[in-house]
């Protein structure tokens, strides 16, 4: 007996030690360890793809495109497969794909780009199949991108990343008694962060212009991305949504879904816009000419109190040499206290002011319905997203990978990988789950032609902004040209779209 | 009647060269031109003038149009004016005479679009070296890119400083290539440095002069990087060039069909004005 115990002992011991043995490592890969699922670096690695080829089509390095050559290099090394990247600059991405979808070609497989656009590709796309859509990964993909990744009923965008806009401030200034009692005797009020734009554009004034970080250098009061065709719509849209975005209306937030008469002139986004007009007293200089990464440099480099876009000037002021690093935090966009009742034609009082969270658009990827590497175009997608590479491409800021799982809003994460403090990890993660339980959230415009009416609505809020223009009379503008825009379109095509969007919007899914 | 033989089809490869650049994209972006091809409607159908009926109707087209001609004639002035002085300073002889000729000519050697990122740090209002050096001479600080005046100057000033180098070469090579004797004739009438030169140097300059102010000017008409990366058009439509809106048509919002109306209209414009200006210009400089 005692024999036969040795005998299995050694047997376990040897099984164990053979199976160590045949256990590859892939930290040389840079993860920190591979995490077992359907698309991990062993499951990957047991595929053959020799002899085949991918093409894919993603941003110029390093947003999304470094992240992109990264792993279809490791997908060539572990499938033996050819992977061909082409990295795009942003201006031009739309219409490299575009173009080969509509005249035929099946240029490439896997496609990198604007969520938003979903309203005009999604006719091209190949459906995420089942197996893929019911992985662990996918499962815990949070409500707000499986919703932005959907078409209809169908999935037909892969998540790879999580966007929305938020507020970004400065804690040393906001939690500094010193710093309250000045505020509080030279206004009257107390010093805390913005509820509402109202708030938000008096403390923003009040802090600029003069050096409140001791640095020898004035310090400003916001930071926004202004600059027109430079993802500008989308600030906007985060201004006005709050004011326009009315949670007892339904039916419509950019156009009536019945009418499709553009709302676009109405009170609520004209309010909006008088806003955003009136904060440019409180940018730096040249703050109206700021694009994204001006931005980002701004209140990721301390000239600013606040900010708002994307996660990128939150994790630019997170770098280990930031000035500010662990000096700011997070928080909801700041909301509205009357909000317009367009059914009413009246404008209501909302206490606690009416927050809209903006979902906004940001990085997806998709695979190409006349690929004929389907199999492996997802597998690849797949692969980028799986545990191990998020969790490490969410460490490398230039990347533009955001939290898009619910493990990745675990403030320990945040912590003890990237060395934050608890403050700055909590309201981070807290600001961004906490839009998924909104009930008021807005979504883009995702219809066909968004970049019209995108282009428009740019064009429109940068004459009120260089003051060619009054807000009424600019969004006046904006609503004429979208009129025609859907004239040109076609309204049915347009509404049809746009009831997807409302449908979100309205919570209907 | 002409004759083929086997000499004619020498001209055969630069003719196949010249269809395929230029006569097939015009005839091809012709009839895109009358179709409706935008992000849902692919390909060619026939739409007739509809966005030629539009495009007279779309005032920002026609306001670009004449920012753009006040922008392009405003810098290819300030061009010629600098780059005739400059190719005057360097046409006797100076010390340093070749390395200071070289260096005139490094702006145009550089990529434009990458020039223009660099000249928006410099003039970044808060975190360029433009606004400090102002303040050092102990003027406020200037808004380069946040006014509209001053964002069209700002990018005036960039144009002059790429292209001036271009002009400077076509002139100092029209400077060398002049003729001594009348300088001798004018120097034994005891001419001054003036006289000589607007009674000698510029009349005699007059056909490069021309010559050198039309391709700067054709060049200039399609001025789009540097408003692309200084400005994006802003601030409101202030430095919106047409070259700046078409692509904002077609490439950005995906209406092809339009912007191929646009290209044209303001192809058969640029032909006819600059047509109208060459004559001026040389009749102007004959007549002198």
């Amino acid at each position: 007996m005692k024999r036969y115990f040795s005998l299995s002992v050694l047997i376990i011991f040897v099984v164990i030690g053979s199976i160590n043995v045949h256990a590859k490592d892939y930290t040389k890969y840079g993860i920190e360890k591979d995490i077992p699922g359907e698309c991990s670096y062993a499951a990957i690695d047991a595929k053959d793809y020799s002899g085949r080829t991918l093409n894919i089509i993603t941003h110029a390095v390093p947003v999304m495109g470094e992240p992109t050559a990264l792993h279809a290099k490791q997908f060539e090394e572990l499938t033996g497969a050819k992977v061909n990247v082409v990295h795009v600059p942003f201006g031009d991405l739309f219409q490299r794909i575009m173009i080969p979808f509509q005249t035929g070609q099946n240029a490439y497989d896997v496609l990198f780009y604007g969520s938003l656009w979903i309203g005009d590709f999604n006719q091209y796309l190949a459906p995420v199949p089942e197996k893929y859509r019911n992985t662990k990964s996918m499962q815990e993909v949070t409500k707000n991108y499986r919703d932005v990744a959907t078409w209809g009923d169908v999935m037909v965008q892969f998540p790879v990343d999580g966007d929305r806009h938020y507020l970004k401030y400065r804690t040393d200034v906001f939690d500094n008694p010193k710093m309250q009692e000045k505020y509080k005797k030279d206004t009257g009020k107390e010093l805390r962060v913005p509820t509402t734009w109202e708030e938000y554009n008096e403390v923003a004034l009040y802090f600029t212009g003069w050096d409140w970080d001791g640095d020898g250098e004035p310090n400003y009061g916001t930071a926004e991305v202004a600059k027109r065709d430079d993802l500008m719509f989308s600030a906007f849209i985060s201004r006005a949504a709050p004011y326009a975005k009315n949670p007892h209306v339904k039916g419509g937030f950019f156009f009536d879904l019945e009418t499709m008469e553009p709302l676009i002139n109405t009170p609520g986004w004209v309010r909006g816009l008088e806003l955003f007009v009136e904060a440019q007293k409180a940018f730096p200089p040249g703050g109206n000419n700021f694009g994204l990464g001006d931005e980002i440099f701004s209140f990721g480099g301390g000239q600013t109190l606040m900010s708002y876009s994307w996660d990128d000037a939150f994790i630019q002021a997170m770098q280990k040499d930031s000035p500010i690093r662990n000096k700011v935090a997070a928080a909801p966009l700041p909301g509205a206290a009357k909000v317009w009742n367009r059914k009413a034609g009246k404008w209501e009082e909302f206490d606690p002011p009416n927050r809209a969270p903006y979902i906004t658009w940001g990085w997806t990827s998709a695979v190409s319905k006349m690929s004929k590497n389907k199999d492996m175009a997802f597998d690849y997608l797949c692969f980028f997203s799986n545990q191990a590479n998020t969790l490490h491409d969410l460490q490398i800021g230039r990347f533009g990978v955001n939290p898009y799982r619910r493990t990745h809003f675990d403030p320990n994460f945040w912590i003890e990988k990237l060395g934050w403090d608890k403050n700055t990890a909590t309201t981070y993660v807290e600001t961004l789950s906490g839009m998924d339980d909104s009930k008021n959230r807005v979504f883009d415009l995702r219809v066909p032609g968004v970049g019209q009416f995108m282009s428009s609505l740019a064009a429109g809020v940068s004459k009120a902004l260089a003051g060619q223009e009054t807000p009424q009379k600019a969004l006046d503008g904006v609503a004429e040209e979208w009129r025609q825009t859907v004239d040109r379109i076609g309204k049915d095509r347009v509404r049809a779209a746009y009831a997807n969007v409302v449908a979100l919007e309205d919570n209907k899914k | 009647m002409l004759k083929l033989n086997h000499k004619h089809f020498f001209l055969l490869p630069g003719l196949i060269v010249l269809v395929a650049i230029i006569i097939f994209p015009l005839l091809f972006t012709l009839r895109v031109s009358f179709s409706s091809w935008d992000v849902v409607k692919p390909g060619l159908d026939w739409i007739g003038g509809k966005n030629y009926v539009r495009l007279f109707e779309d005032m920002r087209f026609w306001e670009a149009l004449s920012r753009l001609s006040l922008m392009a004639v405003g810098s290819v002035l300030i061009q010629y004016i600098i780059g005739f002085g400059l190719a005057l300073l360097v046409w006797r002889d100076i010390i340093l005479k070749r390395f200071v000729r070289v260096l005139f000519l490094v702006p145009m050697m550089t990529t434009p679009v990458i020039m223009s990122v660099i000249w928006r740090t410099i003039l970044h209002e808060s975190l360029g070296p433009a606004n400090d050096i102002v303040q050092v001479l102990g003027f406020e600080p200037l808004n380069w890119l946040s006014t509209g005046g001053m964002a069209v100057l700002s990018v005036i000033l960039v144009e002059v400083w790429q292209w001036t180098p271009f002009m400077f070469l076509l002139l100092l090579a029209g400077l060398l290539s002049l003729p001594d004797e009348p300088y001798m004739a004018a120097a034994i009438d005891g001419a001054g440095a003036f006289r000589t030169f607007f009674s000698v140097t510029f009349p005699l300059m007059a056909p490069i002069s021309v010559g050198a102010l039309l391709i700067r000017l054709i060049e200039a008409s399609k001025l789009m990087e540097t408003v692309y990366v200084l400005t994006s058009g802003g601030p409101g439509t202030a430095t919106e060039t047409s070259s700046y809106y078409i692509y904002i048509r077609g490439l950005r919002d995906y209406q092809i069909g339009y912007a191929a109306s646009l290209s044209l209209t303001y192809l058969v414009i640029m032909i006819i004005s600059l047509t109208i200006i060459a004559k001026v210009l040389t009749y102007k400089m004959a007549r002198d």
